[in-house]
């Protein structure tokens, strides 16, 4: 277990210095920034509260592209690591490969967890400042939901990096991922809903299984869906599950996808050619 | 010892290891020779524990390289065939090594310093800015610092100029006699009198396996 820590720890180490951590955090903050220098907290349209709404936006932008950033970057390092030897000579000293595999997961998973929430937390610090109520429930739901998301992308990647040795195999692996993730949310299943050709129930499942539109209507749920522009089907899973369910269920089943993903990528991994 | 038993070990369905039988005592200082892909680096990599054989097994003191992998790499040091690109700094691969393995800094310090690499002044460079030559000495140093039983090397010294190069047979003319080492090279007249053991692979097979005395 101590190993596990030192692999961890190092990891953190080496990716505050790489490049795609600036370009991580400059994202995600200068997003932030920017929804404040554009004034959006300062209107109440649509009924929503400044705050609320700029945390919504944030959730609504973060839901796209944190998943393809943590698929890429991640799937990029470990695919890397192997072809240039690096995993060769770290697994030649006695390391176990549990060790290593749930250090280098845990190094990753506070490296892309912690810029997204210091984002989300110095947007309500910022609106709490500027006179609003503090919406601490709100913070703590979209936690979650941030930790959700990258549990279950943070394992994908894992499991991608595992199986697929080759480099440019994976990185298209994961674009697929995103991209299919992509088309099955709202927008997409509208299109199905309309075409009539599928039952309610079989958009309402491929909703409730792809964890994007999942976080998605997690996001959105805390709002009065009368005033909320959230499409159908998350109008639809709202009204027939309840928020309290939704909330929960936005919470628990990506972390158990995403436990589930990083078990798989664990179980090949000790199991398999290592190289 | 290392006892190899009809290894094989197949990659999409080309034979890279066939039937592969031999044994390391202690005391042997192997010279691993023959041509590109004759299966050389397979065969080390397959005692470290990176691959599964798809036949035939192998003991490292008696102990498989998979069941119990961190017994076996507790006594074995390995050189890779080419410096791999590490991002951690020096201090942290050190780090690294000192509390995985159970080494103190200061050991790999003083091996550095006997290769002529001053590890303290380098400490906050990544790996990977090294030049290759320092790369090497970094690497040779944690190797030898670390005392083992067993040493392998894949081509240890393509990095390196003709002095480092001496200065590292030097170093190994030091090794515990009781040691094993397995030394993958083109260059068998370099080692001169550091091996007793010359051992050919062609086409993932021994074809030679000589004592020297
Ligand atoms: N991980 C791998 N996947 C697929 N083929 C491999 C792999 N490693 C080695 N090979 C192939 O196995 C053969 C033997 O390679 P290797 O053991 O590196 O030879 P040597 O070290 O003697 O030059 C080569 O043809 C190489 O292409
Ligand atoms: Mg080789």
């Amino acid at each position: 277990m101590k190993n596990l820590f030192l692999v961890a720890k190092l990891d953190i180490k080496e990716s505050l210095r790489s490049r795609w951590f600036l370009v991580y955090l400059t994202v995600f903050g200068g997003m932030m920034a920017l929804f404040f220098v554009t004034g959006i907290t300062d209107s109440v349209v649509m009924g929503f509260t400044g705050l609320s709404r700029l945390l919504l936006i944030y959730m609504q932008v973060t839901v796209v592209i944190l998943p393809i950033f943590i698929l890429i970057t991640t799937v990029k390092s470990i695919s890397q690591d192997r072809e240039s030897a690096i995993l060769e000579y770290m697994l030649s000293f006695p390391v176990s490969l549990f060790d290593y595999y749930w250090g280098k997961m845990a190094g990753r998973f506070f490296i892309v967890f912690f810029p997204v929430v210091l984002a989300l937390v110095l947007g309500v610090a910022w609106g709490a400042l500027k006179g609003g109520e503090l919406p601490w429930s709100m913070l703590l739901i979209y936690s979650a939901l941030l930790f959700a998301m990258c549990a279950v992308f943070l394992g994908i990647a894992f499991f991608i990096s595992t199986l697929v040795k080759s480099h440019d195999v994976a990185l298209g692996a994961s674009f697929v991922v995103w991209i299919t993730l992509l088309a099955f949310i709202d927008i997409a299943l509208i299109g199905l809903m309309l075409q009539n050709r599928f039952d309610d129930e079989i958009i309402i499942s491929i909703a409730l299984l792809n964890p994007m539109e999942v976080f998605r209507v997690g996001a959105v749920a805390l709002f009065d869906p009368e005033l909320t522009v959230m499409g159908p089907v998350a109008y639809f899973l709202l009204d027939s599950f309840g928020r309290t369910n939704l909330l929960v269920y936005a919470f628990v089943y990506p972390v158990v996808l995403g436990i589930f993903f990083a078990w798989a990528g664990y179980w090949y991994f000790s199991r398999k050619d290592l190289l | 010892m290392i006892r190899i038993e009809k290894a094989t070990k197949k990659f999409m369905g080309a034979t890279v290891l066939d039937s592969v039988s031999v044994t390391f005592l202690p005391g042997d200082k192997v010279a691993l020779m023959g041509p590109n892909g004759a299966g050389k680096t397979t065969l080390v990599r397959s005692v470290l524990g990176f691959y599964r054989l798809d036949g035939g097994e192998i003991e490292v003191f008696g102990n498989s390289p998979y069941q119990k992998r961190t017994a076996v790499l507790e006594r074995i040091a390995f050189i890779p065939q080419t410096p791999p690109p590490i991002k951690l700094s020096v201090k942290e691969l050190c780090e690294y090594i000192s509390k995985s393995s159970g080494v103190e800094v200061e050991r790999i310090a003083a091996e550095a310093d006997r290769m002529d690499l001053d590890l303290k002044g380098n400490g906050d460079k990544p790996f990977f800015k090294l030049s290759g030559g320092m790369k090497q000495k970094l690497l040779i140093a944690i190797a030898l610092s670390r005392k083992s039983d067993i040493f392998i090397f894949d081509e240890p010294t393509a990095n390196l100029d003709p002095k480092a190069r001496e200065r590292f047979y030097a170093l190994l003319k030091e090794l515990n006699p009781e040691s094993i080492a397995v030394y993958i090279t083109h260059r068998i007249e370099e080692l001169g009198d550091l091996v007793n053991r010359t051992v050919y692979m062609d086409l993932g097979k021994i074809t030679e396996d000589r004592r020297i005395a």
